[in-house]
Parts: structure tokens; sequence; C-alpha cells
């Protein structure tokens, strides 16, 4: 068991590291390949002389040849230094830290969120499967997974934002506040919203596993011994039910990391959030390729993370998969 | 006694209940393409003045004349919407024929071939999914310069993973069948083994796959226009009818928002609905369930 574990997650770490390269790889050759001139995106707004120019172009290696500007990042990466930034003026590592904790929260609190009404909703619906209970929330799945994060975000701001004033209608934090004075009480109101909006989204796929689950489980000969020996229906599901749902769920939630990076961008976007999906768009916008790449890469960790603790937590505490191999 | 009266009624009434399931579903794909032809074909040839500037209605609310009210410059936002949507089912469609294609060829050559092109597949399959869908295509749009086509393609590359997962398993298992293996016997053609017995199997799957693709790539398509990149600023897509909205959200100009995306999210849950009722239809196993 052990040993499975280590020589699994060797491997993962090679697969992680080839990974890495190739998609490095293909997001320097996408920027590179941009029309946008990095060096006109440097000075937008601003009326610069060719000397000037010419300096910059120097000091940011834009007139070498793609390959050996490659490598120079590449290399420079892995010391550590992942470029500047020059949409925030900033080394890349620092905007990608500071921006990346708010983000994370928001993506903790609504993944968490989404988890556990998901996984309620779809345990619920799976015992009461037909019944009218079962049919709203299916409808309810169905429907939030065709529904567009921002025009859900949109909504939440007309209704409780703007109509009803119970949360603030963007950013993290009070306006005119210094990050020092800002309780923790005003950042969980000013995250409400965004959280609220990516998790509805994120709900549905959770709902609509778990209920197939659930409905298997509940037509199995195990449930049916269960009942014949007189447990009632709560204590059959918390026995026999919740276990055996628990363990594809917990699998299935973590591995959908990329939706909820991607739901966060267009979430942050609709709530002018300053996270990392914000600085993002902005990048994406200038051409500011150093950050692009750097935002590019975390997410392919993070994505790969999340994948990387479905899988382990599958040989963990699946006991079916601990003996077949 | 009560336990065996209820099992008779419900086999009767499940009997019943599958066989209208399936027309039923016919009956829903049918009413669903055919308002998305016509969606698709009243937003592509519509005259542009039917959206055109009038500052004699500025923000107006939803009325009879206007069904989705108007925005600051007097546009008719029902009219927009349709366009915007059009133009989304557009770049869809054509996204997800294209990846769908790619999905069917390498799926197969992936099945087929086995061995270090089968990892090679699988190795692509997972660059794909390892980085989130947005991202790159953020990337590739900004590599393309924006426009439709940065768009649509960037839809492409990051649809055709699922599918070809989907296609590699369908046919890799019918490889090993046996009445592949005795047409193999019986020395008839690769080409009409692939005709009889290939063909009939993955068609319908892959028919269900391309239409199932079609609510993400409409999503994405949407998704990618409200964040700024791609369309210009005065075609009027769905995404950057949104963003536009989100300007006169604090004065209450509720319909900006509203009616544009309601539609879009009734255009991707009929697509999804379609594809799932198509399964029902194409696939018997299933559609027993």
């Amino acid at each position: 068991m052990k040993n499975q574990l280590i020589t699994f997650i060797s491997k993962q770490c090679i697969r992680l590291v080839l990974l890495l390269i190739a998609i490095s790889m293909i997001s320097f050759a996408l920027l590179v390949m941009s029309p946008i001139d990095p060096i006109d995106a440097y000075f937008t707004g601003v009326a610069v002389s060719d000397e000037q120019k010419a300096i910059v172009s120097a000091y940011w290696q834009f007139d070498r040849p793609p390959v050996e500007r490659y490598w120079h990042w590449a290399t420079n990466m892995l010391s550590g230094n992942w470029g500047d930034s020059f949409v925030y003026k900033a080394p890349v590592l620092q905007v990608i830290s500071d921006k990346f904790t708010s983000t994370l929260l928001l993506m903790l609190v609504s993944w968490s969120l989404s988890g556990v009404v998901g996984f309620s909703l779809g345990v619920i619906s799976g015992i009461y499967q037909g019944k009218t209970l079962d049919r709203c929330i299916n409808y309810f799945a169905l429907v939030s997974v065709s529904t567009p994060v921002f025009w859900l975000g949109i909504l939440l701001v007309m209704v409780f934002a703007v109509e009803l004033q119970w949360f603030p209608i963007a950013l993290s934090t009070p306006i005119g506040k210094s990050v020092e004075d800002v309780t923790w009480l005003e950042r969980l109101h000013h995250l409400a919203l965004p959280a609220i909006t990516l998790s509805i989204t994120g709900v549905s796929a959770i709902v609509l596993h778990t209920r197939e689950k659930m409905i298997d489980c509940m037509n199995s000969n195990y449930m049916l011994f269960a009942k014949a020996r007189g447990e009632s229906l709560w204590v059959r599901v918390k026995r026999h039910g919740l276990r055996n749902v628990a363990i594809p769920a917990v699998t299935l939630h973590f591995a959908s990391f990329a939706e909820l990076f991607g739901g966060a961008v267009l979430a942050e976007s609709v709530f002018s959030y300053p996270g990392l999906g914000s600085a993002i768009t902005l990048a994406g916008l200038r051409g500011d390729v150093a950050l692009l790449l750097g935002a590019a890469i975390l997410s392919a960790i993070f994505v790969f993370l999340g994948n990387l603790i479905a899988n382990i937590l599958y040989i963990i505490i699946n006991p079916e998969v601990q003996g077949g191999r | 006694m009560k336990l065996i009266d209820n099992n008779n009624s419900k086999y009767t009434r499940f009997s019943v209940k599958s066989f209208n399931r399936r027309q039923w579903a016919g009956f829903f794909v049918v009413l669903g393409s055919l308002f998305l032809v016509i969606l698709a074909l009243v937003g592509t040839f519509m005259p542009e003045q039917s959206y055109a500037i009038d500052y004699n209605h500025k923000y107006a609310a939803p009325s009879l004349s206007y069904l989705f009210g108007t925005d600051e410059l007097g546009r008719d936002m029902f009219y927009r919407t349709l366009k915007g949507l059009a133009l989304s089912i557009k770049i869809g469609l054509m996204a997800a024929f294209v990846s769908s294609c790619i999905a069917l060829v390498l799926g197969t050559l992936s099945a087929v071939f086995g061995g270090k092109v089968d990892s090679c597949i699988l190795w692509l399959i997972d660059l794909c999914l390892g980085i989130p869908h947005i991202i790159l295509i953020l990337m590739i749009s900004v590599s393309l310069g924006g426009g439709e086509i940065g768009v649509t393609i960037g839809v492409i590359a990051t649809h055709w993973a699922h599918l070809t997962r989907l296609m590699r398993a369908e046919i890799m298992q019918l490889r090993n069948q046996p009445y592949v293996h005795v047409a193999r016997g019986y020395g008839h053609s690769y080409f009409t083994i692939g005709r009889k017995h290939f063909i009939p199997h993955v068609l319908p799957q892959y028919i269900i796959g391309l239409v199932l693709l079609l609510p993400h790539a409409i999503l994405h398509e949407a998704g990618i226009t409200f964040l700024g990149y791609g369309l210009p600023l005065d075609v009027p897509a769905i995404g950057i009818i949104l963003s536009e909205s989100m300007k006169h959200i604090s004065v209450g100009m509720w319909w900006l928002g509203f009616f544009p995306g309601l539609l879009l999210m009734i255009i991707v849950l009929i697509f999804d609905r379609v594809g799932t009722a198509l399964r029902e239809i194409l696939d018997p196993m299933r559609s027993q369930k």
C-alpha cells in the first residue's frame, strides 16, 4: 500500500514536470506569435522616442529570437525569477502570490459550499428518486449547468446588491480602507456574492453524479436487507449509503479544479474582485506576456494538484483498489 | 398482495412510459433543433437596421414594441440579442464540428494502433485537460490577435479531449468483439468491417458527443467575449452585450442584462436537452433506464 503510493506519487511528479515543460512551451509560443507588439503594449498611452524603445526592448530581450528568449525565461524561472509584469510594475511572482490568496479564498469557499450543498442535494434526490423533490433538484442541476457564470453573477448583483443592498457590488474590501484595517467580516461580506455565484454553477456535476450513485445504492441488495432488518430510512442512508457515495463524490470534486479556476476568472471579472482571474484578463488584454505565462503555469499546477489529490484519495479511501493491484 | 399489485402497475406503467419517452424525445429533438435553426437563420439574415442606433428611444424599458428594451444608444436589445445568439450558435457549431472530427481521428488512431501512438495521444489529452480551458482559449485568442477566428480556434483546441477519450474507449472495446474477429476470419476487408460493424456502432456515440459539445462550446465562446477578448465591441456578441450591461447595472437597467442572458441560458439548455434526448433515441441500452 505504502510502496504503491510512493511509486504512484513519483510517477506523477515526472508527469507534472513533462506537463509543465509542454505547457510553458506552448504558452510561450502562442504569446510570442501574438500580433500585439510588446513594446507598444509596454508604453500604452505614453509618447516615447525610438531610443527609449530600443533600451526597453534590450532590457526585456524583445529583440532576441524566440527560442533564446524561451530558454532565458525558463532558466530564470527555475531560479525563482519569473520576470516582471509591466501592467502591475512588479515581479510576476509577487503579483501572483498577492492576487492568488484572494482567488484561493474565493475558490476554497465556493468549492466547499458547492461540495457540501451538491452532495446533500444529490443524496436527497437519490433517496426520493422519482418524487417531486427529486425532480426539482434534477431540474435545478440541469438549469444551473447551462447558466453562464457571469450572467448569474450579474443577476445576483442586480437582486442582492442593487435592489436589496445586502451585499456590496464589487471589490474584495471596502473602498478607502487600507488593507490592515479590513476585518474578516468585511472580507466575507465582499466574498459572499462571488462565492455563491461560483458555487451554484459548480453544484450540478456533483448533484447529478451523487444522485446516480445513490439510486444504485438504494436499489442494492444490502439496502434491501437493511430495510428488512427494520432500520429506518436515515439509519440506512447513514450506515450504507453515505459511505459508498462519498468516495466517488470526493474524487469528482477534487478533479473539478479546472472548471473551478475557469469559473473564478469569469466571476472575478463580474465582481471586479481583485484576484488572479482579473489579473489574467488584464494581462491578456494588455499583452503582459510574463504575467500570463506565470499564471498559466500556476493554473496548470493547481489543476494537477486537484487531480493528484483525487487519485491519491481514491487509492486511500477505496478498499477495492487496495486489494486489486 | 399489495406488493405484487404495486409491481404490476409499475411494470405496465414502465413499458408505456418508456415507449412514450422515446417518442417524446424524438418530438423534442425535432422541435428544439427547429427552434435553434430558425433562431440562427433569423439572426444571420437580419438587416443591421433592426438594431440601428436611435437616440429618440434611449433606455426604453421592455414593452411590446421593444421586447427586451433598448440600450444607451437606443438599439433594440431584442434584435441585438438574436444577432449575438446566432453568432454564438454559428461559432459553437463550427467549433464543435471541427473538434469532434479531431476527436474521431485521434480516438480511432489511438485505438487502432495502440502502443506508442496511444500513449502519445493520451498524453495530449492529459495536456489539454491540464490547463483551465478559459486560460488556453484566452492565450490562443491573444496569439491570433482576437477576432472570430481566434475564439473559434480556441474553442476547437480545448474541446476535443473528452470526446477523444470516449471514441478511443468505444473503438477499443469494439476491436476485440468476437464478431469483428469472425468477420476478419471470413476474409472481409477492413473497409467492409469498418462500414458494417464500426460505423453503425460509433456513429451514434459520435453524434451524441458532437451535440453535447455544443453547450460547452457556446458557454466558452460567451465567456471569452465577456472578458473582452475576441470580437470587436460593435459586434453584438452575447458576451459583449452582457459585459456592456454591467455598466448600467447600478442604475437599475435590469433588462439590458437579464433578457440576453436568459435567452443564452435557454439556448444552452435546449442544446443540452436535445443531446440527451438524442442519446435516448440512438442508444437503446440507455433509453430503457
